[in-house]
């Protein structure tokens, strides 16, 4: 913020110098605790090992190069808005709504793109132009929810349920509740471009979780998103500007899901009027934060527990596909092991986790 | 009391008895070999530093954590196990400083929450009520059982709780530090119940960091330190300099009988002194505000420079209002604060710190650290943008180099910087509450009673502390407080009587009985040593006591 009221730190303070007790207990503490938060941390690791044994039995196509980078794709647009929605439970908030940015922001963008007979607007934009405006959308979602909730003092919970609806309801309603197909290259390049063979949405959505994940470790601003979600008024009382820095997050938040939207309608080569909300993905953003230790009541959590959680969903979705379970069933299996997947992230994360 | 008297065949043995008690958190000690009997009809005080086990031995004795080693006994019988809530049930009960009673059900519901008497299957609201009201009329209570207990206030939701625990027969009363949300009447008030229930044979023991309670009310006392009981007499046969002298461990200086009445005395004392004139760092000019829990009208004061200025009242005469419009933590309507001069926003913190103003809050637990983080974190949470680097990034390291003179300085007793503050002490929490307020430097420090809940000792250090912060840096600070010991290191005390500036004692030391006179809107006919005079248009009114 204001770098002019910079001053020296106060290091110089009066300090006794002399044999320092502290320091040791200080390092043998501190290397304790990293310890038990690497190993929170590194709780899944043993369940996608797990599950990569299982899924090796269960068909031979399973550990390949090209089936793997097939989950990389397939779960980086799920990981950004995964993301996005982890900053959003840090602060203590929760966003129902990403899955409605995740179908609109793309559906507004494409329909910008092509033409009148393709169900678009006619206006021909330039892609490039269009990714800016998908940018926008999210942006402008996320500042309502965020001012309605922050300043409005709504539940964050009903703002977001009602916004989830209202968005998805635009995205059948300016293309008539048709598929827009025929993208520019440049539009689906995120989603469907690769880098010799792998993903380009594997390579951004891996930048994106180490980013975030630096940022929230190293950054004053990511600090106090944990200050915020660990005691609102504690932050309050340490001259932390609290209401902006969570409508800050509902922005980024949904910034991010729109982000997460143009990966998808890359990778499928259209926006369909089912992207979102009628896939119902936010369940599985949910899930995938929670399962990585992201806690629904603030203030805890990584990225690294979020990223885990993402490609342990992935895996489970892979297998349940290769080994032929029948459509019908799909859904109730990948519930059930989600939810097995919560428990035993509970188990080996301890008290803390999966709450 | 229409229930039956459990320990009346065995009068002579304990109720509730700790044998060999042993507790181990992690490398921590918390308890060794603890022996502790309650017996009927007399009430036990405990007392020990912050961290010296009481709350672990309260737990223990209640069944929440299982003993490592040795034994709790019920009435002569090992205790049944924890998951066994039933079996606990009515057979002793815990009231804790933080209140646990249900704000949105009735008293009623409350008083017999989780068992409520029923008559075909269904809650019999009538024979709630009836009893609920019975239990209140036996033990001459007056609460109506009928409202919800949110309109209730912190000493009838106290009443509430042991209601609850004597509705379902206990004949053992554990109080944890009962007194510290409690204004002075509602102390004696209590002070009477817990004497009317230990004169009809109930056990209590009263744990409180104020020593002259546990003189005015307990049979006997207990000292815990360092996880051992340390002294265990007839409250009779101690003096309250032995009981500090057992609490703190090696014997002490002079200082023993009140530690906190010594006053630094320090050569910095005179620069300060020296700055008495230079104009006021802070200005309150006619602020009226309108709050739940006590209201301002037009109050104006000044602060200057190095000075140490305390407000105190009632609970609703407006005191942490006060405080917390100069600090920026709540709005006003009318008036206005300056700071150095500069005009400060109605309610935003986060403007006020940067104008210099340190703010150590009054309910530490909600507003004074984040538990989940570090102790480093907390205490430089008000500088991140002076560690930050370029475009904001922050080293850990940084944040380390930064803390840790003020650990070192206000002895922040913990397991190193790393350690989460919801681990700490409650004394240590404070220390860290602040560490935060102070670290940047602050022209004026706002403190809200900076010593509630914080043992003999750590007391003394912080208040002492502070007195030394303003005397280095020339920070004033404006001390709002209802514990009258606090205002020791105070040039000035303004009283504050129904958000109205009442009287202002000039003169150290302070009159304790002038000052309590002052408090409930009383002259006192020329204070002995504090120097009382009106202020102000404001002193014609509120005459009458509260």
């Amino acid at each position: 913020m204001s770098e002019t009221d910079r001053r020296p730190a106060p290091s110089d303070q009066p300090a006794s110098p002399g044999p320092e007790p502290v320091a040791d207990i200080l390092g043998g503490r501190s290397r304790q605790a990293a310890g038990i938060s690497v190993m929170r941390q590194a709780a899944l690791v043993p369940v996608i090992i797990l599950l990569i044994i299982v899924g090796s039995f269960v068909n031979s196509a399973f550990f390949t190069v090209s089936n793997m980078t097939g989950i990389g794709e397939q779960v980086s647009s799920l990981g950004v808005v995964v993301v996005g929605e982890s900053l959003i439970l840090l602060i203590g908030g929760m966003d129902l709504s990403l899955e409605g940015t995740y179908g609109l922001a793309p559906m507004v963008a494409a329909w910008l793109i092509v033409p009148v007979t393709a169900y678009g607007s006619g206006l021909l934009l330039s892609p490039y132009l269009a990714i800016l405006v998908l940018l926008l959308v999210g942006a402008v979602i996320g500042t309502v929810n965020g001012l309605l909730i922050v300043k409005g003092r709504l539940n964050g919970f009903i703002v977001t349920l009602g916004m989830t609806v209202v968005l998805a309801g635009l995205q059948l309603g300016i293309v008539g509740g048709n598929s827009v197909f025929n993208l520019p290259p440049a539009f689906t390049y995120l989603g469907s471009g690769t880098i010799g063979t792998v993903p380009v949405s594997l390579i951004v959505a891996a930048l994106i979780f180490i980013v975030v994940g630096l940022f929230l470790r190293y950054h004053r601003t990511g600090r106090a998103i944990y200050a915020v979600g660990g005691s609102l008024e504690a932050a309050r009382a340490a001259g932390i500007k609290v209401d902006r820095i969570r409508i800050g997050v509902y922005v980024a938040g949904s910034v991010l899901a729109a982000v997460g939207g143009l990966m998808e309608a890359g990778r499928v080569s259209a926006v369909t009027g089912q992207q979102g909300y009628q896939e119902g993905i936010i369940f599985s953003v949910f899930a995938a934060a929670v399962i990585g230790g992201v806690s629904l009541k603030g203030g805890r959590g990584n990225m690294v527990g979020a990223a885990s959680g993402v490609v342990l969903l992935g895996l489970v979705q892979n297998i349940l596909d290769l080994s032929q379970v029948s459509n019908y069933w799909i859904e109730a299996v990948t519930g059930g092991v989600i939810l097995v997947a919560l428990i035993l992230a509970r188990v080996i994360g301890g008290e803390a986790a999966a709450e | 009391m229409t229930t039956t008297d459990p320990s009346a065949a065995l009068t002579a043995s304990p109720v509730v008895e700790a044998v060999g008690v042993h507790k181990r958190f992690g490398s921590t000690r918390a308890l060794r070999g603890i022996d502790l009997a309650l017996q009927p009809g007399r009430c036990l005080g405990l007392v020990g530093r912050n961290g010296a086990g009481k709350s672990t031995l309260v737990s223990i004795l209640s069944g929440i954590y299982p003993a490592d080693a040795g034994e709790v006994r019920l009435y002569g019988a090992p205790a049944p196990p924890l998951a066994d809530v039933d079996a606990w049930r009515g057979k002793l009960a815990t009231v804790y400083q933080h209140s646990m009673v249900v704000p949105t059900l009735t008293v009623a519901e409350n008083v017999f929450l989780g068992h409520q008497p029923r008559r075909g299957g269904v809650v019999d609201w009538r024979g709630m009520r009836e009893q609920a009201r019975q239990v209140m009329l036996d033990w001459g209570f007056s609460i109506d059982v009928r409202q919800t207990c949110a309109s209730l206030t912190v000493e009838q939701r106290q009443v509430v709780e042991i209601a609850r625990a004597l509705a379902a027969g206990t004949r053992c009363l554990l109080l944890d530090e009962p007194t510290a949300a409690l204004e002075r009447d509602a102390v004696q008030r209590l002070f009477v119940r817990v004497r009317q229930l230990v004169a009809s044979g109930v056990a209590v023991l009263y744990i409180s960091h104020h020593l002259e309670e546990v003189f005015e009310i307990c049979q006997d006392v207990a000292v815990i330190r360092d996880g051992e009981l340390v002294l265990t007499a007839p409250t009779a046969q101690v003096s309250k300099e032995q009981l500090v002298t057992a609490m703190v461990g090696a014997p002490r200086g002079s200082d023993t009988a009140e530690p906190a009445l010594a006053v630094p005395a320090r050569a910095a004392d005179a620069a300060r002194l020296a700055l008495a004139e230079a104009p006021p760092c802070l200005v309150v000019d006619r602020v009226s505000a309108q709050a739940a829990r006590g209201s301002l009208r037009e109050v104006s004061l000044q602060v200057r420079p190095g000075e140490r200025v305390g407000v105190t009242g009632l609970l609703s005469a407006g005191v942490a209002t006060l405080a917390r419009v100069v600090a920026g933590a709540d709005r006003w309507q009318s008036g206005q604060v300056l700071l150095d001069g500069q005009r400060l926003t109605p309610g935003r913190r986060d403007l006020a710190l940067r104008a210099g103003m340190g703010y150590i809050p009054e309910d530490r637990q909600a507003e004074g650290f984040v538990k989940l983080l570090s102790v480093a974190e907390n205490t430089t949470m008000t500088i991140t943008d002076w560690l930050a680097r370029r475009l904001g990034w922050l080293s850990p390291r940084s944040r380390a180099a930064a803390a840790r003179p003020l650990a070192r300085r206000l002895s922040i007793v913990s397991a190193g910087l790393g350690q989460p503050v919801g681990e700490l002490s409650g004394g240590n929490q404070q220390k860290v509450t602040v560490a935060r307020a102070i670290v940047r430097r602050p022209k004026l420090i706002v403190a809200i009673t900076p010593t509630r809940g914080v043992d003999v000792a750590s007391k003394s250090l912080l208040l002492a502390e502070l007195a030394e912060i303003t005397a280095e840096s020339g920070a004033g600070l404006l001390l709002a407080t209802d514990e009258l010991s606090d205002l020791v290191i105070c040039d000035r005390v303004i009283v504050l009587v129904r958000g109205e500036q009442f009287t202002e004692f000039t003169n150290p030391p302070f009159d304790r009985e002038a000052l309590i006179s002052a408090t409930e809107g009383l002259r006192s006919g020329d204070g002995s040593s504090g120097d009382s005079r009106p202020a102000g248009p404001a002193a014609a009114e509120g005459q009458e006591p509260a």
